[in-house]
């Protein structure tokens, strides 16, 4: 399993070390939202709260797109020929999934060290962590990811609607760029029920290195149950509908 | 090597494939034949174990498709329609990949890569991008990768569609020549009649879902159809009398021509000559046609296999004799 998982992460990957321009033109947004939204927010504390969730919303996006490399691939008849070779199906999923968010590992670190001249310390045992429950609740969005590009694979458009359409709530409802505190009662209780709240809540307790908080807990869960899901809704997915 | 019982497959309310029993021995090199939407990819994706059937079993390299898949995979390999390389990838990372897809080590799969690299006449173009590669470049490269771990049973989905005819010829000799080298069992769907005709000792031909006729393509036409012989005559008189002189099949006279389906036309022909002169009726012209494939599918369903737009390229085999 950890050798197909290699396999596929590597010939997903090697396109892109191979022409490296791709993930430099990637770092780019994420260092636009840390400019322009973050001296909005109020406090001399707001980098401590806000670079966690810039890392997270720059992975949930790189995640989500997952699929759209895989659409191409439908169309031209590679995916099929990787179905037909022996590789386990979650491999292909986690495989995927990891590609597009290693190159977010160099983004976050691009990031945390953009910040250190404006007094931005970072735990770097906490942020450890803090990137296995990343890269935990990533894996189970590229996997859904990839399954919505099965199940678009006649229309692309629906994956582009479909992707868009989740993307937002779902950073929004956690309270990603700005604060839930404030926010009403139903926005709140809509928040409870949204995985990625929980993961953004654990990050930023383990990017100050406050490792054994309950936080910490409820985010490795979220994201637990984020890849398992994804896991296995994608393997089905693959079964049926090759 | 492969053996299906009652394989089905249904879309919805479409019956793809409906009730496929098939047994292909070790070294066979089979065609399967028919239009497009008659099932034949269908059937192979069941194979190759890319869709479960509706009911029915099959087993392939001696695994059950449904309970054995992975077992399965490890011993087939599969060149479906598209192309198997990724496009943003070079082909020789791909064939490296795919070796360790298939459980070789970094090393043995640099090695099979570059062998088929140079037996593929790759050399070339293996450290471009798939994208910038020909036609013919890429599909020889998606042969390179269904054969990276050397599988004993090779499945080929339409290998020649799209290909210019050199292109085809050309992927036909790799596919002639890997069988003779390996004895690698083959098994592959084509609409293109010519092709079916040349490569395949048998040829499984199949309409709606369902096999109409699985033999040698010579037996297929010897056996369904038959050589048309056409004489021409002077004069429509003439011609009435000779249809009462000559025999066969099926004999009919239209204006100064008498038409006669028969097996061994060529064979037949200089004695229905002789016949023909005893009765003082000589020949003005002989055309001996022999059956194409596309003559058989058109015996067995009553539709041409060329009206859906394949194997336009194929005319007829035509021995004129003048005499």
């Amino acid at each position: 399993m950890l050798t197909d998982t290699a396999v596929v992460f590597s010939r997903e990957l090697r396109p892109t070390l191979r022409n490296p321009f791709t993930i430099i033109i990637s770092m780019v947004q994420p260092l636009v939202f840390l400019a322009l939204f973050a001296p909005l927010l109020p406090g001399s504390d707001s980098l401590r709260w806000f670079v966690p969730g810039i890392v997270v919303m720059s992975c949930l996006f790189a995640a989500s797109m997952t699929g759209s490399n895989l659409l191409f691939e439908i169309q031209t008849g590679s995916h099929e020929r990787m179905l037909v070779t022996p590789l386990r199906r979650p491999a292909l999923l986690i495989g995927r999934a990891l590609k597009e968010i290693v190159p977010m590992i160099a983004q976050a670190a691009l990031i945390v060290v953009v910040c250190l001249p404006f007094g931005y310390r970072l735990d770097v045992g906490g942020a450890l962590i803090g990137l296995v429950v990343l890269a935990g609740f990533c894996v189970g969005i590229g996997a859904l990811s990839y399954t919505l590009a099965l199940a678009s694979k006649h229309q692309e458009w629906l994956f582009w609607t479909v992707q868009q359409t989740l993307l937002f709530p779902i950073l929004l409802l956690a309270g990603v760029l700005l604060p839930l505190d404030g926010g009403p009662g139903w926005l709140r209780a809509l928040a409870a029920w949204n995985p990625l709240r929980y993961v953004v809540d654990a990050e930023r307790a383990l990017f100050t290195g406050d490792i054994w908080a309950s936080t910490t807990v409820a985010g490795l869960a979220a994201a637990a149950i984020v890849a398992t899901l994804g896991l296995v809704v994608g393997v089905r997915a693959m079964r049926r509908s090759a | 090597m492969m053996e299906t019982r009652g394989l089905t497959k249904h879309f919805k309310d479409v019956r793809a494939v409906d009730g496929i029993d098939l047994t292909v021995a070790r070294g066979e090199l089979v065609a399967l034949l028919g239009p497009n939407g008659a099932g034949k990819s269908t059937t192979l994706r069941m194979l190759t174990t890319l869709i479960p059937p509706t009911s029915g079993t099959a087993s392939v390299a001696g695994f059950d498709v449904v309970r054995q898949q992975r077992q399965v995979r490890q011993r087939i390999g599969y060149i479906g329609q598209g192309n198997g390389a990724g496009h943003s990838q070079r082909g020789r990372d791909e064939l490296t990949s795919q070796g360790r897809a298939y459980g070789m080590s970094v090393r043995a799969a640099r090695q099979r890569a570059a062998e088929l690299i140079d037996s593929l006449g790759l050399a070339e173009v293996a450290d471009r991008t798939v994208a910038t590669l020909s036609g013919g470049q890429r599909r020889r490269l998606d042969i390179a990768m269904g054969l990276i771990h050397a599988p004993d049973l090779l499945f080929l989905d339409e290998p020649s569609t799209g290909l210019d005819p050199q292109n085809r010829a050309n992927l036909q000799e790799h596919i002639l020549r890997l069988r003779a080298e390996h004895g690698t069992t083959i098994v592959l769907t084509t609409h293109y009649l010519d092709e079916a005709d040349s490569m395949a000792e048998r040829v499984i031909v199949i309409d709606h879902g369902r096999v109409i006729a699985d033999d040698s393509p010579a037996r297929l036409k010897a056996e369904h159809v038959g050589d048309t012989i056409l004489f021409g005559f002077d004069s429509e008189h003439e011609a009435a009398r000779a249809a009462g002189v000559l025999r066969g099949r099926e004999l009919n006279a239209y204006g100064k021509e008498v038409k006669i389906r028969t097996q061994g036309g060529p064979r037949q022909v200089p004695g229905m000559l002789e016949d023909l002169r005893s009765a003082g009726l000589p020949a003005a012209s002989v055309e001996v046609t022999r059956p194409t494939l596309d003559d058989v599918f058109l015996q067995l369903t009553g539709r041409s296999l060329r009206e859906g737009g394949a194997g336009r390229e194929e005319e007829s085999t035509r021995e004129l004799v003048e005499v």
